[in-house]
Order: structure tokens, then C-alpha cells, then sequence
């Protein structure tokens, strides 16, 4: 319990996907102009992260690590099929990005449209593939831990979405040098951002 | 290779589609594309240089693939063919550089795979090689993935200078005692935010040479 509560938090603040890898930075510097579509944006990305790494985790468990076909009979036991991952891992995804646009477009028209070209673009979102890929790098032990690991860095990207958008939505009153707005200033205000995250780094709970 | 017909094979037209993404439509600066593997590898000089002659490769090779099955992908799956395509030679890529240059794959970790995500990519081969021919489209993608290079090169050549005091692994600042004047190297450049103010920068000088760049609101 301690340990998945330390990994939420780690996945949110510490390891922040945006701050600290600069994950997902294109929807976040093109979606972040309001408040309420970001949220939108942001509770797509921690649903999508929900579902795809803990399948991509069994994906790599079962099917992709050296000797994980080995429930298929003592012939498999050699098989590596890791250099597969990248194209199973991004397959995966687009798959489950599928599955959430429909499933948006049925329950919830309004945010459906208001995400617009966006909610397919999350299956080539770096965050995405980026949490895949270092949940098989840091080789968590569980599916449970490989969950929360996703939803924690879902949450952290959402966190920073929401408040850059925030932000923005000030910035429209503040007097910035031509050449600097929009794009510009954009990128000064997230390094800002991440260096106020940098506090949270070298925390242990 | 196709044919060019009776266009001669460096028209102004094909050179402009080298130089534009180098300068004026430069795909980090101004598309706002691949942004995400951009920062995070250019503390060092060395992964920089190795990333951006990656995303060279495999943006000018799937430019050409992709144009050169243009008619012959179905609409709706064309999403997944482009992702196919590219993760191919992503994985091509990762291979090469494992079994060649081990340390930088390693300090690239797991930003090689991110390739396959990065948005220059999809963003081209929705954008240009769907809908041109092979030859421009080689030309496309070699151009955005020099314009991609450039950026990556100039922000890691300050990251490395100001915060390790080295250029491409040479001490250069040690070797003219700069040291002794009382100069020390600048920690917090190396740290991940500097990455993103360093382009903020970039941005800045580019659009005050060029006004017509800049945004209106």
C-alpha cells in the first residue's frame, strides 16, 4: 500500500510527465488556451493512460520479454520478441484510443466536440507511449503497480494542463513583447512551471 | 525514385521545400511539432546530434514510403499504416544504435522509441506525403528534420557550453582558464525547465528578425 501510494505521488509530482520529460507537449502547448477544454483533454489522457498501461504491462509480461511465451510449451522458452515492443505497444494504444473516442462520442457529445481532432491525436501523444515505455523501463512488479503508475502520471499531465491553461487565460491582460506571444511566452511560462516542480524533487514517502 | 517529368530535379520549388523548414517554417518554431523529444535530449551535444541525424532518417525514409503508397492506402486505416511505417523504422533505428553507439542509446533511453509519437512525423505524412510525390516529399523530410536538427543543436550547444563548460565533450572553458577568474558553470542550465526557455528564446529572436511570424490576437 505504501508503495503504490509512493509511486502515485512520485508519478504526479516528482517524475511529472510534462515537467520533467516534456511528454506530451504538443497537445499541451496547442490545447491550453482554456480552461474547460483542457480539463476535457486532461481527463481523456489519465483515462487513456488507465486502460493502456496496464495492458501494455501485460503485454510485455506475456508476450514480449525474453521466455514470456513460455505458457505457450517448453519450445517458447527462448523466444525474445522485445524488439517488437515499440510496434505492439503503439498498437495496443491506437487501439484503446479507438475504444475511448467512441466511447466519448456515445455518452458525451458535448465534450466529444469541444475535443474535436485532438482525442484521436492522444494515440500519438508522447505521454502515452512515453508512460508504456518507462513503465517497461523502471520494471514495475504488478499490474497494480503498473495502474497506478499510469493513472498517477495521467493525473500529473492533467495537473499541468489545467494550470498552464489557467494561467493563459490571465496572460490575455498582461502586456507581452510582440515577438513573444503566444508560442513564445508559452514555453518561458512552462519552464517557469517546471521549475517550481523542480521543489518536489528527491521526495521519498 | 519517381520520375520528375520535365521539371529539372532542383527546381526552385524543390529547393524552397529543403530550405523553408530550416528557416521561416521551421517545425519546432513555427509548426509547433515534435517538441516533446526535442528538450529532454539536449543537455549534451552528443545525444542531440545523435537524435536529430535519427529523426532525419526515419522522417525522410517514411516520407518517401508513405508518398510512394499514397493511392494505395485505404482512408480509414491510414492512421495505423503511417504509425506501422514509421515504428518500423524507428525500430531499425533503436537497433542500430544499440549495437553501434550503446552509451548514447542509453542516455537517449527511452526518447528513440518516442520517435514513433513524435508529432514531426505524423504531422508531415498527413500534412505533405500524402499528398505529393516521392521526390518532394524526400526533399520535405530531410528539410524538417534538418529544421528539427537545428533547434536541437543550438539549444544543447548553449545547455552544454553554459552548464558543463564543454563543447561536444571538449573542456574548452577548462583549456582557457576561465576557471580561475572565479567562473563557475551554471548547474541550472542542465536541469530540464532551461531546455524549454532556451527555445522560448530561440523563438523570440526568430520572430523579432522576421515580423511576419508573429501572432495576432
Amino acid at each position: 500500500m505504501e508503495n503504490l501510494l509512493n509511486i502515485f505521488v512520485k508519478s504526479i509530482f516528482v517524475d511529472n510527465m510534462i515537467f520533467a520529460f516534456f511528454l506530451g507537449m504538443c497537445s499541451f502547448l496547442a490545447v491550453s488556451k482554456t480552461v474547460k477544454t483542457s480539463v476535457g483533454l486532461g481527463m481523456a489522457v489519465v483515462f487513456v493512460l488507465l486502460i493502456t498501461v496496464p495492458v501494455n504491462f501485460l503485454v510485455e509480461r506475456y508476450v514480449l520479454k525474453k521466455g514470456a511465451l513460455i505458457w505457450l510449451g517448453e519450445g517458447f522458452a527462448d523466444v525474445d520478441l522485445s524488439f517488437l515492443t515499440f510496434m505492439v505497444f503503439i498498437a495496443v494504444i491506437a487501439a484503446m484510443v479507438q475504444l475511448v473516442e467512441m466511447v466519448v462520442e456515445k455518452f458525451s457529445p458535448a465534450l466529444y466536440n469541444s475535443l474535436g481532432i485532438f482525442l484521436p491525436l492522444i494515440a500519438v501523444n508522447c505521454a502515452i507511449l512515453g508512460a508504456a515505455l518507462f513503465m517497461q523501463e523502471r520494471e514495475y512488479e504488478s499490474v497494480i503497480e503498473a495502474g497506478v503508475f499510469g493513472v498517477g502520471s495521467g493525473v500529473g499531465w492533467m495537473l499541468a494542463i489545467v494550470s498552464l491553461a489557467a494561467i493563459r487565460e490571465k496572460l490575455k491582460y498582461s502586456n507581452v513583447p510582440d515577438p513573444l506571444k503566444g508560442l513564445g511566452i508559452t514555453f518561458i511560462l512552462t519552464g517557469l512551471m517546471a521549475i517550481a516542480f523542480m521543489g518536489f524533487m528527491g521526495i521519498k514517502l | 525514385m519517381a520520375r520528375q517529368g520535365k521539371e529539372p530535379i532542383f527546381s526552385a520549388k524543390n529547393l524552397r521545400l529543403l530550405t523553408d523548414p530550416v528557416g521561416d517554417n521551421n517545425p519546432i518554431t513555427v509548426q509547433v511539432l515534435g517538441i516533446c523529444s526535442a528538450l529532454a535530449v539536449t543537455v549534451k551535444l552528443k545525444p542531440a546530434i545523435v537524435m536529430a541525424l535519427s529523426v532525419i532518417i526515419v522522417l525522410t525514409v517514411s516520407n518517401v514510403v508513405i508518398s510512394a503508397l499514397r493511392q494505395y492506402i485505404p482512408e480509414r486505416i491510414r492512421i495505423i499504416v503511417q504509425l506501422v511505417v514509421i515504428a518500423t523504422m524507428v525500430i531499425l533505428v533503436d537497433q542500430f544504435l544499440k549495437a553501434f553507439v550503446f552509451d548514447v542509446s542509453k542516455q537517449l533511453s527511452v526518447f528513440v522509441g518516442l520517435i514513433i509519437t513524435n508529432c514531426i512525423l505524423m504531422g508531415r505524412l498527413e500534412a505533405f506525403a500524402m499528398a505529393n510525390k516521392p521526390f518532394p516529399s524526400l526533399l520535405d523530410g530531410i528539410g524538417n528534420g534538418a529544421g528539427y536538427g537545428l533547434i536541437l543543436v543550438i539549444v544543447a550547444f548553449f545547455r552544454e557550453f553554459f552548464g558543463s563548460g564543454t563543447v561536444y565533450g571538449y573542456p574548452i572553458l577548462q583549456k582557457i582558464g576561465i576557471f580561475h577568474t572565479g567562473y563557475e558553470n551554471n548547474g541550472m542550465v542542465i536541469l530540464p525547465p532551461m531546455a524549454l526557455i532556451f527555445v522560448g528564446l530561440i523563438i523570440w529572436v526568430q520572430r523579432s528578425r522576421n515580423k511576419s511570424l508573429i501572432e495576432k490576437k
